[in-house]
């Protein structure tokens, strides 16, 4: 008997936050959604986005590995490379803010990241390279294309 | 064994041995030149291939050419890296500092020297031998890194290094890393030879480059593995010493003028 009252109490409790938040936020079906902002630089993603909703970490968790052991530091793939397409233009961050992109669907899903913690929200300013290294060019012109686009 | 005996047995004068010493020879040949290639490469290798054993990187610090009261090397490492100066540091007895300059004096003659001490990048690092986790690893052109992910803040490496190069991030950094310099609390951290001014291709280090800019040029970067590199040069010339040779870790940084 008191395990069911115990239920009972639970299920009222679930049902009354329900109700208030549906309050609060905006809801479709029912529950609150992310905001999601279009990237502003590029034109897509470095795979579908579908893809990238299921599977962004395990991509990220690969290239974590490869850059920090082997010194592999390919912008696909890499979390420098979400940051510098994502960052919002208001707060010029991926999380600094509640609607910023890594933020907003964090909440929602209620997964605690902490790549935040070490790395910086932002994305770089100033990525000179050197000009005797054999891919200073081909950036320089990708930095180009890119800022081309959001032009 | 038997077949072993006759083949030691015969194998000097057999003609099937010459040739096949013949055919090593040439096969050496021919491993020369791509020898000399992968030294090239190296230095500013290409974006997608992981750093190689073929290089060694390493630094050569003239003492005789550190001035005394300059600490721009210091400056310019906080600068790259995005710790902030012991100096402006609400705890400055637990700030983080990976590289510091010393001033020694010989208590009997008073001479003075001055050297920056930095993470020296042994062959053999002890930090490496403590770590629990794997955290603290040697990368393959002999940079000694801590993976922060696997980093548990136990300061085991701490202890072992005999150099007191690496310090424990005790406060949140609130945002304020480097977007190539990822860096947190509860992780330690220590020189990473600029490592991702290496990877981007530069060939040097923040302080390095800080000293030439200062008309000091008492610090030297470059490889170590290749014979021809500035600082092998420099090395064959001048009598350099590493700090507690005697501990056998084969540094990556050596000093002359102490």
């Amino acid at each position: 008997m008191k395990s069911l009252l115990a239920l009972g109490a639970v299920a009222l409790t679930t049902a009354a936050l329900a109700w208030a938040g549906a309050e609060a936020q905006p809801k479709a079906g029912g529950a609150p959604v992310p905001v999601i902002t279009k990237a502003a630089k590029g034109e897509h993603c470095v795979e579908d986005t579908a893809y990238m909703r299921r599977n962004h970490m395990k991509l990220l968790l690969v290239h974590r590995d490869r850059t920090v052991l082997q010194g592999i530091r390919t912008p696909k793939h890499s979390l420098k490379g979400c940051i510098d397409c994502h960052a919002s233009e208001a707060t010029g961050s991926v999380a600094s803010a509640k609607e910023d992109f890594c933020v907003s669907c964090h909440s929602y899903a209620a997964v605690k990241i902490d790549c935040f913690d070490c790395h910086s929200t932002k994305p770089q300013r100033t990525t000179a390279m050197n000009p005797s290294h054999p891919h200073a060019a081909s950036v320089s012109a990708n930095v180009e294309e890119m800022a081309g686009v959001s032009r | 064994m038997n077949e072993l005996n006759t083949m030691t047995e015969q194998a000097p004068h057999s003609p099937e041995r010459r040739r096949f010493v013949g055919a090593a020879a040439a096969v050496a040949g021919l491993a020369v030149v791509p020898g000399v290639m992968l030294y090239e490469v190296a230095d500013a290798r290409p974006e997608d291939q992981p750093a190689s054993s073929a290089v060694r990187w390493g630094m050569l610090v003239d003492a005789t050419r550190c001035a005394s009261g300059c600490s721009d090397c210091v400056t310019a490492c906080s600068t790259e890296n995005g710790w902030t100066p012991v100096a402006q540091s609400e705890h400055p007895r637990q700030a983080p500092q990976w590289i510091r300059k010393l001033q020694l004096e010989d208590p009997l003659t008073q001479a003075q020297i001055n050297l920056p001490m930095l993470c020296q990048h042994c062959a053999e690092p002890p930090c490496v031998d403590v770590c629990p986790t794997g955290a603290s690893f040697k990368r393959a052109d002999g940079i000694v890194l801590v993976n922060r992910h696997t980093c548990i803040g136990c300061r085991y490496c701490m202890m072992a290094c005999p150099y007191k190069a690496r310090s424990l991030v005790h406060e949140p950094l609130n945002d304020t890393q480097k977007p190539d310099v990822p860096r947190g609390m509860g992780c330690v951290e220590a020189c990473t030879f600029c490592v991702q001014k290496i990877d981007r291709g530069d060939g040097t280090t923040a302080c390095a480059e800080a000293c030439a800019a200062a008309g000091h040029n008492a610090i030297l970067f470059g490889d170590l593995n290749d014979p021809e590199s500035e600082i092998s040069k420099r090395l064959r010339e001048l009598p350099t010493k590493q700090v507690r040779a005697d501990l056998k870790l084969n540094l990556g940084v050596r000093y002359h003028g102490i």
